[in-house]
């Protein structure tokens, strides 16, 4: 039997979002795929090395202020500007890193937060550089007019050409991150996740690894900031505030930690469920508490682990 | 001196319950929301501020009693990480709770008369809430303290920090006990937030600030270790305020500098001891 290639599905399904011609749902749409690329960066982490950082945003936060001064200031183009939100991103997850993997369990959580507030607080203050409280708004467009060349693409706007764009770069980001969990390297951080200490035994350098993915994490974390404060028209510093840290850790956790599609399947429900419950009222901390709070007690994991669940229940009357 | 109040029952939970409780800024703010509820209806002249404070407190008390005895007991044992998410739900709903109760206008309680003045000392001038405030940190801490040593609930406590297994075996009864222990955290952010709230006005959004705060405190002094705490308080102010003075931009860089650098180099904090 031939296995569907939903992957390739969801990609063709995500580039045809513009082709309806609502502004709002490619707006809607973009805001997804960034954050699913920052999700499944952290799921890296949390769900397949098992280290709990509640300091991911900060991360994000670099790449967002990379790609935006960058771009801004330096008025370089985008192909450069992006990467490089990626290798600064990374450059300081190592530099973090290096301390935190020495640490355990709740002190790793400390550490990274500490770590992320360190960032928040120079993004915060550092007028000159970062414009400081008041954030750095206008990050151009990076010029897509090529884009406005090909024939069916042409009167797309300005901001579909971007969302295009995203949904590449964030599809060979995604198959880059699938690629890793998938190979030895992969495998090994789930060894360490499930047992840290036989994987010690067995020769393998526990540390050495968990920074390999400390640094991978980041530095993907920081290409979808670098996309997510082109998209957002500015940058600012709550991009790093450890409230955001927590958000994309709700998200992993929704969509399920530890599975490959989990955390996309978050970022897309809670995005959605946020437009939806915010029309309604304004209270929407209040009612995303109460998700959580469900989800702690009922789902432990997340919606790919509920639909796991409820897969395995369906099929397995028909092979017995 | 209050956010010594306000870290000493974060630490307290920490050290005995084993859980980063990010709620408890929550119930600081709370704390103040009541207070500022009672003193509507009271008003504060005649000593019925203290009525007021204490009434706040007592309130988030048993708020704290709640939540633990209901929903907060069901988590022990799981992963870190879903106690720590759940005290962020909690933070979240009650958050916005209070946010639909009060609203977003600031909240201000007028001063106690008895301490309305103002004294002069060494050239400033320092309203004498504020004096008495510093001095009641102390007071606090040292019945906190006394609390904790010599008194039958207090053995317990510091016996359920060390070893909550063997306590349980002698007979304890240890839900009974970690349902106090966050009834006395509360009760300790909840009067933070109700004796705070004539200095400073009473908005949403002072919860999640302040519990980052909180969490540099116990950090730097050693989660769990009570002195540790009082320790924290004080070096955090006085690097926040020396940083004002020489970096004034970069003091809570400084802040959140030291914190890392505490965790670096010893994760338990200054006075604190390892965990097994």
């Amino acid at each position: 039997m031939r296995r569907i290639p939903w992957a390739l599905l969801v990609l063709l399904a995500a580039l045809l979002v513009p082709a309806a011609g609502s502004r709002f749902y490619t707006f809607l749409a973009n805001d997804v795929i960034i954050w699913a690329l920052f999700a499944t960066s952290l799921n890296l982490l949390v769900g397949y090395t098992g280290l709990v950082s509640f300091g991911h945003a900060a991360y994000f936060g670099i790449g967002a202020y990379t790609t935006g001064i960058l771009m801004k200031k330096a008025a370089l183009p985008f192909v450069l500007a992006f990467p490089a939100a990626g290798v600064l991103a990374g450059a300081l997850a190592l530099l973090f890193g290096t301390f935190c993997v020495r640490l355990t369990r709740i002190y790793f959580a400390m550490l990274t937060l500490a770590f992320a507030q360190i960032v928040w607080a120079i993004c915060f203050k550092w007028n000159e550089v970062t414009g400081g409280e008041q954030g750095m708004p206008e990050v151009p467009y990076p010029d897509l007019a090529w884009m406005g060349s090909l024939p069916v693409l042409r009167d797309l706007r300005t901001s579909d050409h971007f969302y295009l764009l995203t949904v590449l770069l964030v599809a060979l980001c995604l198959w880059i991150l699938h690629r890793i969990v998938r190979s030895p390297f992969g495998r090994m951080l789930t060894t360490i996740r499930e047992n840290a200490e036989r994987a010690e035994f067995i020769g393998v350098h526990v540390r050495r690894y968990e920074l390999a993915a400390f640094v991978l994490a980041g530095a993907f974390a920081g290409l979808a900031g670098g996309l997510f404060g082109i998209f957002n028209r500015g940058v600012f510093p709550d991009f790093a505030y450890w409230t955001k840290s927590s958000e994309v850790l709700i998200m992993t956790l929704l969509g399920g930690m530890g599975t490959f599609w989990g955390p996309s399947v978050g970022a897309l429900a809670l995005i959605l469920l946020n437009q939806q419950i915010v029309s309604y009222t304004e209270y929407w901390p209040f009612v995303l508490g109460i998700i959580l709070v469900v989800l702690l007690f009922g789902f432990p994991g997340g919606l790919a682990g509920a639909a796991e669940l409820l897969g395995r229940r369906l099929w397995r009357p028909r092979r017995a | 001196m209050f956010l010594f109040l306000i870290a000493a029952g974060l630490s307290l939970i920490f050290g005995v319950l084993r859980v980063l409780n990010f709620a408890h800024g929550t119930f600081y703010m709370l704390g103040a929301y009541t207070t500022y509820q009672l003193v509507q209806w009271l008003g504060v002249s005649g000593g019925r501020f203290w009525l007021t404070a204490l009434g706040g407190a007592l309130a988030i008390a048993a708020l704290g009693g709640l939540v633990e005895r209901f929903l907060f007991r069901r988590l022990y044992g799981k992963d870190e990480l879903y106690q720590l998410l759940f005290t962020y739900a909690l933070a979240l709903i009650l958050g916005d709770a209070a946010k639909m109760l009060w609203g977003t206008q600031q909240k201000s309680v007028s001063r106690p008369p008895e301490l309305t003045s103002a004294l002069h000392l060494f050239g400033a001038t320092i309203p004498t809430y504020n004096l008495f405030i510093i001095l009641l940190g102390p007071a606090i801490a040292l019945a906190f303290w006394l609390v904790l040593q010599r008194t039958r609930v207090g053995r317990y406590i510091r016996a359920a920090a060390l070893d909550r297994e063997t306590l349980g075996a002698l007979g304890t009864n240890v839900d009974a006990l970690y349902t106090w222990v966050f009834v006395i955290a509360s009760f300790l952010g909840g009067l933070g937030g109700a004796l705070i709230s004539p200095m400073r006005a009473t908005t949403p959004g002072m919860d999640t600030e302040v519990i980052v705060e909180a969490f540099v405190v116990v950090v730097i002094g050693g989660l769990g270790s009570f002195w540790g705490t009082f320790l924290g308080a004080l070096i955090y102010g006085q690097v926040l305020s020396f940083g004002i003075l020489f970096f004034p931009r970069f003091s809570i860089f400084a802040v959140f500098a030291l914190m890392a650098a505490v965790l670096i180099v010893r994760p338990w904090g200054l006075l604190g001891r390892p965990l097994r």
